[in-house]
């Protein structure tokens, strides 16, 4: 199936282009020519840019702006994001991950997504040409969404700090049964002081685990210390039941490599 | 609709077509240039049988635009044997057995390159990662991951 392509050297001129109804943006073609292949009929048009901006990382201090076609392959192999790199990892084969990227993944219906859930617990912001969003608002509204994304941007954590566990049945790439995604701080004695939890797979987007994260403040990361975040982790979740595994074991499930993700 | 004009070089040869807008790459390859080395497996970005390598990286050839590749340099498993030698890794897979239908070896093979060409030693669980995105329905992977093997130690003894 042909769709029409056109190439803007700039988001503005790109972001004109996608007001045309069955226009969408091409990333790393990885969802969008995905979906034409099967068959998408919603999709009559494709429109891109080639603005620079869009494909540089930059780190300044803590500070992090990815551009958002910032692949997953460049990502994991980033000098100064190290500790990220076990998520961008997390998505795809070495094919997939070449091409896939961090804009395309915030629009990544579950079960993929896996970077995204890492944006999540790290509280980042999502930049268009009208401003930033915090990437809660941004995916709860992202069905809506008509404006090229041109950066996600966020503070880097201490490396002890971030935790990511993608869960799958087929080792070393698989899809996701569930991903998990922390970002830890912990008093001087050791218990926690903040914490911030994201989800993959246990809703059809990423998610917030609200509950475990108010569960986890003020305790140690023991096996006692923890046990009330675990029991509280499946509140609010909505699962997808997919060939991978059901909604039932998904919840199943959660509380296990919560616990492991926690303890590690 | 209108044709847009793509040129490329694909295995040492300069192409150029003109192809609709929004052809895959697959398509391209296969049906305009004539080379069927790649494979249309399930144009979902999940068997890896159409990988080829773009500009020393690998990429899957079905959800890449033809026309995003004007000027690039593509390599294809049909680029491989040099007068009428296979490629070590070609040699490989036929002598270890590493190809049963046959489907998804074009494009393990370049997954396999892709590894070679960057680490030309790799451990065991170096070629289970690079070959991670392909699918096998036949031969139970063991047999590829071991012709990867013995294609690296051939090209380490050629170059002793």
């Amino acid at each position: 199936m042909a769709l029409a392509l056109q190439t803007f050297a700039t988001v503005k001129d790109a972001n004109a282009a996608l007001k045309a109804q069955g226009t969408r943006y091409l990333g790393g073609g990885t969802l969008v020519v995905r979906a034409a292949n099967e068959g998408d009929v919603s999709v009559s048009g494709l429109v891109t840019s080639t603005e620079p901006s869009l494909s540089t990382i930059a780190v300044a201090g803590d500070k992090v702006r990815i551009g958002a076609s910032v692949t997953m392959a460049t990502i994991a192999g980033h000098p100064e994001l190290g500790t990220l790199a076990k998520a961008a990892r997390a998505v795809g084969g070495p094919a997939i991950r070449n091409m896939a990227t961090v804009g395309g993944n915030l629009f990544a219906p579950a079960p993929y997504g896996d970077f995204a859930v890492a944006l999540l617990a790290l509280d980042a912001t999502v930049s268009t040409d009208s401003g930033e969003t915090p990437i809660e608002t941004f995916l709860a509204n992202r069905d809506g969404s008509r404006a090229v994304v041109t950066s996600v941007n966020f503070t880097l954590p201490k490396a002890d700090s971030f935790r990511f566990l993608k869960v799958s049945r087929v080792k070393p790439k698989g899809v996701s049964v569930l991903s998990i995604a922390a970002v830890l701080q912990q008093a001087p004695d050791g218990t926690v002081s903040a914490a911030r939890i994201a989800l993959g797979c246990m809703a059809d987007r990423p998610m917030r685990a609200r509950a475990a994260e108010k569960a986890l403040i003020g305790r140690s990361l023991t096996k006692d210390g923890i046990a009330p975040a675990l029991a509280a982790a499946s509140d609010g979740t909505w699962p997808i039941t997919d060939p991978i595994a059901s909604a039932w074991y998904r919840n199943e499930v959660l509380p296990v490599h919560l616990g492991r993700l926690l303890l590690a | 609709m209108a044709k847009v004009p793509v040129q490329f070089t694909l295995n040492g040869s300069e192409k150029a077509e003109f192809v609709d807008s929004g052809t895959t790459l697959l398509n391209a390859l296969r049906d305009k240039v004539g080379d069927t080395s790649p494979k249309g497996g399930c144009h979902q970005g999940t068997c890896g049988a159409c990988s080829v390598i773009i500009d020393g990286e690998l990429r899957l050839s079905c959800l890449t635009l033809a026309e995003t590749c004007d000027g690039a340099v593509i390599s294809t498993t049909s680029g491989l044997s040099e007068n009428g030698v296979l490629h070590p890794l070609q040699r490989a897979f036929l002598d270890t057995f590493a190809t049963q239908c046959g489907f998804c070896t074009p494009g393990m093979i370049m997954a396999a390159k892709v590894l070679l060409d960057h680490t030309p030693n790799p451990s065991r669980d170096e070629v289970v990662e690079a070959l991670s995105g392909n699918i096998c329905r036949c031969t139970g992977y063991e047999p590829i991951i071991q012709a990867v093997l013995t294609a690296a130690r051939a090209n380490s003894q050629n170059a002793a």
